[in-house]
C-alpha cells in the first residue's frame, strides 16, 4: 500500500510543500511497508484492545463550577475581537 | 558541604533536616550547575526565575513546622507538563510562546508536596523521538560524552538529573521516552503502569499509551517521587481507583526467591557490548538470590509495527487541536517528524484503511498483552536491556526515521501492554552508560523498586562531577 | 407523481443539564458574555481530558427508551475527526458503532405511519461562529461558550414521504423530550437543530415497493442523497424539503442525477444553496476515544432509567380519551404540553366534587385558553360552573325568576322603566338570589330588558 501524501495531508489540515513530497513519500512508504508486517499475524477471533485499564463507567455528577475568565480564555491568542476569537472569514460555500 | 547538587532526594531531605544546608543552598547549587553547563548541554528550555524565592519560602515554611514529602527539593519538568504562568512549548515552534492557563495535576501534586520547580526541560518536539535531536530549540547533549545523544524523548530531564542540574525530573514514556534516556545517562527512569499517574495537563502524544513518570538518581528516590504523583485523579477517567501503597515499604526486601524471566526475543540481535552487559546483570541478580528463567514473549517482533500504527493514529488526532486559533502558532509550524506522524496516523485511520491498519493493530495489541499475562503466571518479573545498542552519535539516524523507530524495539511492548517498567543503570560501555529494565504486572511498581534497589545497592554509583 | 421522495432526518437535541458534557462549565450558555463559560477541556487546551457527565448519559438513554429503542449494554465514545474553527479539539467526541440506542420508532397519527429510528447517540456541541466585518475585513468570530454542551442526535431511517410527515414527527419528538424534562427544545435558542436528507426515487423502478408505505430495501434507495444542514425551525424544514423536491425533480426530468452534496437553507432567498461539496471531508476517521473508559449499561441500570420516564404523550392521549370520554382531537390538544395536561387532570379532580365532567373542563381549556399560571384549578372549576349554569338558566328558570322579582318589586320595575338605570343592579341581584350565584350578569340583564319591553 502506498500513501497518497498530498491527499492525506489535506485530510490532516497540513500543507506539505511540493518540494517536500518526494522525501515524505519515500520515508512514509518505507514505514508503511514495515508496519504491514502485522499481516503475518493471525488475528482471527482476537478481540481488540483500545484501552488497558479495564475500567468502565467512569463518570461525574452534573455539577458546574467556575470557568476561566474571558481574559484567561483569550490569553493565548492575539487575534481576538470584543471577547471573541477571530479567524479569516469562513464561507459556508467554500 | 560541597556539591550538594549531587545528592539524592533522600540525602537532600536529610541534609536540610539536619541543618547542613538549606533548600535555598540546594536550589542555588543546582542553578549554578545549570548556568555552568546548560549552554553546552541544552537541557533547559526555560529556567524558572522565581526558583530561589520559592526555595526561600520552602525554608521559611520548614522553620514554621511544615512537613511535606518533597519540601524544598529542586526538580525540573519535561516541557510538556502544563505550568500555569510558566511557558510550555513541547519543544515545538507551534507553542513557542504559549503560557498555560492551568497546572497539570502532577505539577499541582509536586508543588503541594513542596517541590521547587527549577525549570522546563528540552525534549524531542511533542515527545516524538528517541534521541533528543528532534527539538525545535536544538538537541540536548549527553553529558557523559557530548558527541552522543542522551536518548529521547525526555532528553533534557535525563541529562539534567545525570549532570546534577536537578535532584529529580519528570518525564513521559509513550514508547520508551523515559527508559531509553535513563539508560543512556546513568539515571533511574520509571514508566509507571498506565493509569497510575494522572495524564491531566500533560500534552497528549498517544492517549492510550502515554505514561507519566520520572528520572531520579536512585531507585529509592523513584519510590519517594511516585509516592507523591501516583493515584486517582477525578480529571483523568483512566486513572486507577485503587488505594496507593507506600512504595518505600519492602524496598529493602531483596530478590531472594524471586523468579525473574528473560525473554528470548529480547536478547537476539543485541550489540555485543549490550549483550555482555546484560549477562552481567543476570549474573548479579542471580548471585543476589533471584531465580533467572528463560521465557518467551512470541509477539515481541510485532511490537514496533503495532506501536507505530496505534501511536501515530492517536498522535494525528491529539495534534489536531493545534490550529493557532485559541493559542500558539498555526499548523505550518510543525516540524518534519510531527508531519510524518500526523500523515501516517491520518492514513491508518482513514476510510478504507482503518480495518487493515488500526483495527488490526488493536488486535495484535491484545496478543502482546496476553504474552505478558501468560508470562506473569509463572514468573514475578521480567528483565531485558533497554536499548539494543549503546547511545549513538548525533546525526547517525536523523535522516532515517524507520531506523530511529526501531531503536524502541525493546521498550514499546511495555506501553502496548500498559505494564510498568523501571530502567536501572547497569554500568558503562566505554564512557557511555547503559541500563536494563525491570518489567512487572500492572501495578507491581513496589516489586520493581524492590528488585531495582537490590541491584543498585550491589553496584558502585558513578557520579558526573563538574 | 413520477418520483417518490425518500426523506430521512437527523435531529440534534441540546440537553438542559447544569454542566457541560465533558467538563464542569455551566451548560446554561445562552445569551451570556462570549468565552466566559470555558475551561481547559471545552476550549481544547493542551493536555486537557474529558470526564463524562452521568446525567447526560442517563438522559440520552432515557430519550432512546422513550423512542422505543433497544439499549446497547456495551457502549463507548468515539472521536470524530474533522477540522473546523468552531471545533476546538479538531475532533468531536461522539458515538460511532456503539450508540446508546438503536432501532426505535415514532408513530405518526396521520395515515398511522411509523417512522423508524436508526440510532440515538450522545455527543458534544461545537462553539458558535459569528460572521462579521472588522476593520473592513470579513472575518469569523468564535464564541466557545456552547462548546461541549451535551447533544443527543436522533437519526431516522429514510421513512418520510413528504414534509408534513416530517413536521408531525418533529412535533412529537419535541413533545417527548419536553415531557422527559431533559431539554427545553426551544427552537429559537437552537435547542433543536434539524438536518433532513432528501432524494427522489423513480416510481417506475419498482412498482411492488412503490405502494408500500415504509421500509424500502436499501438496494432500492436512490444513488444520491442531498443533506440540508442545520435548520432551526419546523417551517423551514418543510420549505427546504419542498424546495428540494422541486429542484431534484427538474434535474431528474433533464435526465441527470442530482449531486450528492450538503446544502444549506437560505432564509432570505427562501431556497436551499449548495454549501460544500466536500466529499473528502466526509472521512471522519472515527476511532474509540482512548480518554474515556467504555460505558456498560446493565439491565438494572436501564430499568432504573426507565422508571423515571413519565407517561408519554401517546399513552396520555389514549388514557384521556378513555378516562374522560374525550375526542381524539381534544385529547391531543390537551397533551401537547405536559403542564396543561397535568393542569387539566388536577382540575378534573376538583371538578368531580361539583359534578363537573372532564369533558366540560376540557372544552373550557381548549376554547377559553385560561392562563394556567394565574388560575388555580379550583377557580377554573368555578368558571366552568359559571358558564354551564348561565346557559342552563337562560330559558324558563330565568323567566320565572324575573316574573317573581317583578311581582315582588313593582316600584323598582317602574323606576327602571322610567330610565332610573341605577336600580338595575338591585333587580339583577334579586333575580340572581333566586338562581345560582354563578349566573351571568349580562344574561340576567338581557332577560330583564326583554321582559320590560
Amino acid at each position: 500500500m502506498k500513501i497518497d501524501v498530498k491527499h492525506v495531508a489535506k485530510l490532516a489540515n497540513l500543507k506539505v510543500k511540493d518540494s517536500d513530497l518526494p522525501k515524505f513519500e519515500k520515508q512514509l512508504n518505507e514505514i508503511v511497508g514495515y508496519i504491514e508486517k502485522l499481516n503475518e499475524v493471525d488475528t482471527e477471533g482476537v478481540e481488540i484492545t483500545s484501552q488497558v485499564t479495564g475500567l468502565e463507567n467512569v463518570t461525574r455528577d452534573d455539577k458546574s463550577t467556575e470557568s476561566l475568565t474571558q481574559e484567561e480564555a483569550l490569553s493565548g491568542s492575539n487575534k481576538t475581537h470584543n471577547g471573541l476569537f477571530k479567524v479569516p472569514a469562513i464561507l459556508d460555500n467554500e | 558541604m560541597n556539591n550538594i547538587n549531587q545528592l539524592s532526594i533522600k540525602q537532600s531531605l536529610q541534609g536540610i533536616k539536619d541543618g547542613h544546608f538549606s533548600s535555598y543552598d540546594l536550589t542555588k547549587a543546582c542553578l549554578n550547575q545549570i548556568e555552568k553547563f546548560n549552554p553546552e548541554i541544552n537541557a533547559f528550555i526555560i529556567v524558572n526565575k522565581k526558583a530561589l524565592d520559592e526555595a526561600q519560602d520552602a525554608d521559611d515554611n520548614r522553620s514554621a513546622g511544615e512537613k511535606l514529602p518533597l519540601l524544598g527539593i529542586p526538580i525540573v519538568l519535561k516541557d510538556i507538563f502544563m505550568t500555569k504562568g510558566l511557558r510550555t512549548t513541547a519543544a515545538s515552534n507551534v507553542l513557542k510562546d504559549y503560557i498555560p492557563q492551568y497546572d497539570a495535576t502532577v505539577v499541582k501534586k509536586l508543588k503541594d508536596a513542596g517541590a521547587i520547580i527549577l525549570g522546563k526541560t528540552n525534549l524531542d518536539a511533542w515527545a516524538h523521538g528517541s534521541s533528543g535531536e528532534n527539538s525545535d530549540f536544538g538537541p540536548t547533549k549527553n553529558p557523559w560524552n557530548t558527541d552522543y545523544v542522551p536518548g529521547g524523548s525526555s532528553s533534557g530531564s535525563a541529562s539534567s538529573v545525570a549532570l546534577n542540574m536537578a535532584i529529580a525530573a519528570t518525564g513521559t514514556d509513550t514508547g520508551g521516552s523515559i527508559r531509553l534516556p535513563a539508560s543512556f545517562t546513568n539515571t533511574v527512569g520509571l514508566k509507571p503502569t498506565y493509569g497510575l499517574v494522572s495524564r491531566y495537563g500533560i500534552i497528549a502524544m498517544a492517549s492510550s499509551l502515554d505514561s507519566i513518570g520520572h528520572f531520579t538518581k536512585t531507585v529509592e528516590d523513584s519510590a519517594i517521587f511516585l509516592n507523591v504523583t501516583a493515584g486517582h485523579d477525578p480529571m483523568d477517567t483512566t486513572t486507577t481507583q485503587e488505594k496507593i501503597p507506600n512504595y518505600l515499604d519492602e524496598i529493602n526486601d531483596g530478590v531472594k526467591g524471586l523468579k525473574i524471566g528473560v525473554p528470548n526475543e529480547y536478547i537476539n540481535g543485541l550489540s555485543p557490548e549490550i549483550s555482555k552487559n546484560f549477562e552481567a546483570v543476570k549474573k548479579q541478580l542471580s548471585e543476589l538470590g533471584a531465580e533467572i528463567q528463560e521465557i518467551s514473549l512470541p509477539h515481541t517482533q510485532y511490537g514496533i509495527a503495532c506501536y507505530y500504527i496505534i501511536q501515530t493514529s492517536e498522535v494525528s488526532s491529539n495534534l489536531a487541536r493545534y490550529d493557532g486559533i485559541r493559542y500558539g502558532n498555526d499548523r505550518t509550524h510543525f516540524g518534519d517528524e510531527a508531519v510524518r506522524r500526523i500523515i501516517l496516523g491520518t492514513f491508518t485511520l482513514s476510510s478504507g484503511y482503518y480495518e487493515a491498519y488500526y483495527k488490526k493493530a488493536m488486535r495484535v495489541r491484545t496478543l502482546v498483552r496476553e504474552d505478558f499475562e501468560k508470562a506473569f503466571e509463572k514468573i514475578d518479573a521480567i528483565i531485558t536491556p533497554v536499548s539494543p545498542t549503546p547511545p549513538w552519535k548525533f546525526g547517525e539516524k536523523a535522516d532515517d526515521p524507520l531506523a530511529m523507530y526501531l531503536s524502541d524495539a525493546l521498550t514499546v511492548t511495555t506501553n502496548i501492554a500498559g505494564i510498568p517498567g523501571l530502567a536501572v543503570p547497569s554500568g558503562f560501555i566505554g564512557d557511555l552508560p547503559t541500563g536494563f529494565q525491570i518489567l512487572g504486572p500492572q501495578f507491581s511498581e513496589k516489586l520493581l523498586f524492590q528488585i531495582g534497589n537490590a541491584f543498585e545497592k550491589s553496584q558502585e554509583r558513578r557520579v558526573l562531577g563538574g | 407523481m413520477k418520483y417518490r421522495p425518500i426523506i430521512g432526518l437527523e435531529v440534534h437535541v441540546e440537553l438542559k443539564t447544569e454542566s457541560k458534557m465533558f467538563c464542569r462549565c455551566s451548560a446554561d450558555y445562552f445569551g451570556k458574555k462570549p468565552n466566559t463559560y470555558t475551561c481547559p477541556v471545552c476550549l481544547g487546551l493542551p493536555g486537557a481530558l474529558p470526564v463524562p457527565n452521568k446525567k447526560a448519559i442517563d438522559w440520552c438513554v432515557m430519550i432512546a427508551l422513550a423512542l422505543n429503542c433497544k439499549i446497547l449494554n456495551n457502549s463507548k465514545f468515539d472521536r470524530k475527526n474533522y477540522f473546523y474553527p468552531d471545533l476546538p479539539k479538531g475532533y468531536q467526541i461522539s458515538q460511532y458503532d456503539e450508540p446508546f440506542g438503536i432501532e426505535g420508532n415514532i408513530k405518526l397519527q396521520t395515515e398511522n405511519k411509523t417512522i423508524r429510528i436508526r440510532r440515538v447517540h450522545m455527543e458534544e456541541d461545537t462553539g458558535k461562529l459569528i460572521h462579521a466585518e472588522v476593520d473592513n475585513k470579513k472575518v469569523s468570530l468564535i464564541d466557545f461558550n456552547r462548546s461541549g454542551v451535551p447533544l443527543v442526535e436522533i437519526v431516522t431511517e429514510p421513512d418520510f414521504e413528504n414534509a408534513a410527515q416530517v413536521v408531525e414527527y418533529l412535533q412529537k419528538l419535541q413533545q417527548i423530550v419536553r415531557y422527559l424534562n431533559v431539554s427545553n427544545a426551544d427552537m429559537e435558542k437552537g435547542d433543536m437543530r434539524l438536518e433532513p436528507n432528501i432524494s427522489l426515487r423513480s416510481n417506475t423502478t419498482n412498482t411492488t415497493n412503490a405502494t408500500n408505505t415504509t421500509n424500502i430495501p436499501i438496494e432500492d434507495l436512490p444513488k444520491y442523497k442531498v443533506e440540508v444542514k442545520n435548520i432551526n425551525s419546523f417551517r423551514f424544514v418543510a420549505k427546504a424539503i419542498e424546495t428540494e423536491i422541486v429542484r431534484q425533480t427538474e434535474i431528474l426530468d433533464r435526465g441527470e442525477v442530482p449531486a450528492q452534496e450538503t446544502r444549506g437553507w437560505d432564509e432570505k432567498k427562501n431556497t436551499t444553496v449548495s454549501q460544500r461539496s466536500k466529499e473528502e471531508a466526509h472521512d471522519y476517521r472515527y476511532f474509540p476515544e482512548p480518554d474515556i473508559p467504555p460505558v456498560i449499561l446493565t439491565g438494572d441500570q436501564i430499568l432504573n432509567i426507565k422508571k423515571q420516564i413519565p407517561e408519554l404523550p401517546d399513552e396520555k392521549q389514549k388514557r384521556f380519551e378513555e378516562e374522560y370520554s374525550l375526542t381524539g382531537y381534544d385529547a391531543e390538544i390537551l397533551i401537547r404540553e405536559r403542564s396543561i395536561a397535568d393542569y387539566f387532570e388536577e382540575a378534573v379532580k376538583v371538578g368531580s366534587k361539583h359534578n363537573v365532567t372532564g369533558k366540560q373542563i376540557a372544552n373550557y381549556i381548549i376554547n377559553k385558553k385560561p392562563d394556567i399560571e394565574s388560575t388555580v384549578p379550583a377557580e377554573l372549576v368555578e368558571l366552568v360552573l359559571a358558564t354551564t349554569q348561565t346557559t342552563e338558566t337562560s330559558s324558563s328558570e330565568l323567566k320565572s325568576a324575573i316574573e317573581q322579582t317583578f311581582l315582588e318589586n313593582p316600584k323598582a320595575v317602574e323606576d327602571y322603566k322610567t330610565g332610573k338605570t341605577q336600580v338595575l343592579g338591585f333587580l339583577i341581584g334579586k333575580v340572581r338570589s333566586l338562581l345560582s350565584p354563578y349566573s351571568s350578569t349580562s344574561g340576567i340583564k338581557e332577560a330583564i330588558d326583554e321582559a320590560i319591553k
